[in-house]
């Protein structure tokens, strides 16, 4: 057996690093997406389709990512389509992320007073105007921070597809572990770029955060 | 496709075995998870700069890393350096370290939010610097917060499906180990799924409830 230099390790890791940021990126876009659609919907429609929302964010946040990695690797097998650990990874975080960020983002239209639908309305501005020029603009500036700090929790979440056999930065990590049998400097590796990847995220969102209560007040 | 949850419930069991385990764990790390983070919420409040500081280091390595991991580096990685500790050690420790920090930016924030006024009231009454942070700041500061505490401790519970990944016997364990027997892999894990939904909207009901009667008052 050859021996695995400390370069060797963090080398791998690094590739594998790439997976993790794919991953999502690709979760975090979809997400967004889908869950600008769901906001979309909830503001539009009646009150049954507001409650289906809702259900939908409760089951999402209510149940362990992990279940619904598996629910969607074995689910998608089920209706016999040939599935990959790419595939179910990629369905499960985009719904995963839609359910979060359509909940922040209501909460953050929630937020803009009820005077301003009134005041656009009354300008005779149709829903799509109201939005466009008046809500959304206000919404979004209270929006950025904390979806910004959501995408902390995305790249988190992406460490789980490895229990179903995507190879991204943790998974790399087990099977370098098993390689080389030094589980601690590897899982110290592992941790430390996990950590350099969200750090800077979790600081950019702090420091937005505190520019809009710098704002406001 | 044709479903049979029976092949699934008959080993309910297993399943009965998994719930316990994870309240289980769960109710351990929210006790110890949550005076860790109000001893730190105090040391990041008013400790000393190395303690803020170390502290501060501790919440954000946390915060910043996956719980998966943080999880395989105690459990794989320190009986390397010599620490060796049983799965359901290692999770109960990665699940306290996890809750700890979140609790230490919940709690602090609250802590932050208390009146100048209060504290100084108190002190002018001659209590000590501990009475005011336990009798003064914390009550007021807990109440504050107690929604957002209700949602990690929840998230915490839901995270720790991920300790079946070095084998301990909690709810997602058994629905892998029933899937494994019978194949029927959809339906454990919808089962499962549904399970972890009621503990935790039994759990969010608990701790609102809980919370005022026994932490803070009315």
């Amino acid at each position: 057996m050859n021996d695995f230099s400390l370069w060797d390790i963090l080398r791998n890791l690094l590739l594998a690093l790439r997976w993790t940021v794919v991953l999502s990126l690709i979760a975090f876009i979809g997400g967004g997406v889908v869950g600008g659609l769901l906001l979309f919907l909830r503001l539009r429609a009646g009150k049954w389709l507001d409650r289906a929302i809702g259900t939908y964010v409760q089951l999402f946040q209510g149940t362990p990512l992990l279940m619904q990695l598996f629910l969607a690797y074995f689910g998608i097998a089920l209706m016999g389509v040939e599935v990959s650990a790419w595939t179910a990874a990629t369905v499960a975080l985009t719904l995963y992320t839609s359910a979060y960020l359509t909940e922040i983002w209501r909460g953050c239209v929630a937020s803009i007073s009820k005077g301003q639908w009134e005041a656009s309305n009354s300008l005779a501005l149709s829903f799509g105007e109201q939005l466009r020029h008046v809500i959304l603009p206000q919404a979004v500036k209270i929006a950025t921070a904390p979806t910004v700090g959501f995408l902390v929790q995305v790249v988190k979440g992406t460490a789980l597809a490895s229990v179903i056999g995507f190879v991204e930065l943790t998974k790399a990590g087990s099977m370098i572990s098993n390689a080389t049998f030094r589980p601690f400097v590897v899982f110290s590796c592992v941790a430390l770029l996990y950590f350099a990847l969200c750090f800077p995220i979790s600081l950019y969102a702090k420091h937005l955060e505190r520019k809009i209560n710098v704002n406001r007040r | 496709m044709e479903f049979d949850f029976g092949a699934v419930l008959v080993d309910w069991r297993l399943l009965a075995k998994g719930i316990v385990w994870t309240i289980g764990l769960t109710a351990i790390a929210t006790v110890i998870g949550m005076a860790l983070g109000v001893a730190c919420a105090w040391a990041r409040a008013s400790g000393p700069t190395w303690l803020r500081w170390v502290v501060g280091s501790y919440v954000e390595l946390i915060r910043n890393t996956p719980f998966i991991v943080q999880l395989f580096f105690i459990f794989f990685g320190l009986p390397a350096a010599g620490v060796m500790l049983t799965p359901e050690t290692a999770s109960i420790i990665a699940m306290v370290a996890n809750l700890g920090a979140y609790a230490t930016e919940i709690i602090r924030a609250g802590i932050e939010a208390t009146p100048k006024g209060q504290i100084e009231a108190a002190v002018s009454l001659a209590l000590n610097r501990m009475q005011v942070f336990l009798r003064v700041v914390l009550p007021p500061a807990m109440k504050k917060v107690w929604p957002a505490m209700v949602s990690q401790i929840i998230i915490v519970m839901l995270g720790s499906a991920v300790c079946s990944q070095i084998s301990v016997e909690e709810l997602s364990y058994a629905a892998n180990l029933i899937q494994s027997r019978n194949f029927r892999a959809f339906e454990a894990f919808i089962i499962a799924t549904l399970l972890y939904l009621a503990l935790s909207v039994g759990l969010r009901r608990l701790l609102n409830w809980a919370g005022p009667k026994y932490f803070f008052g009315r």
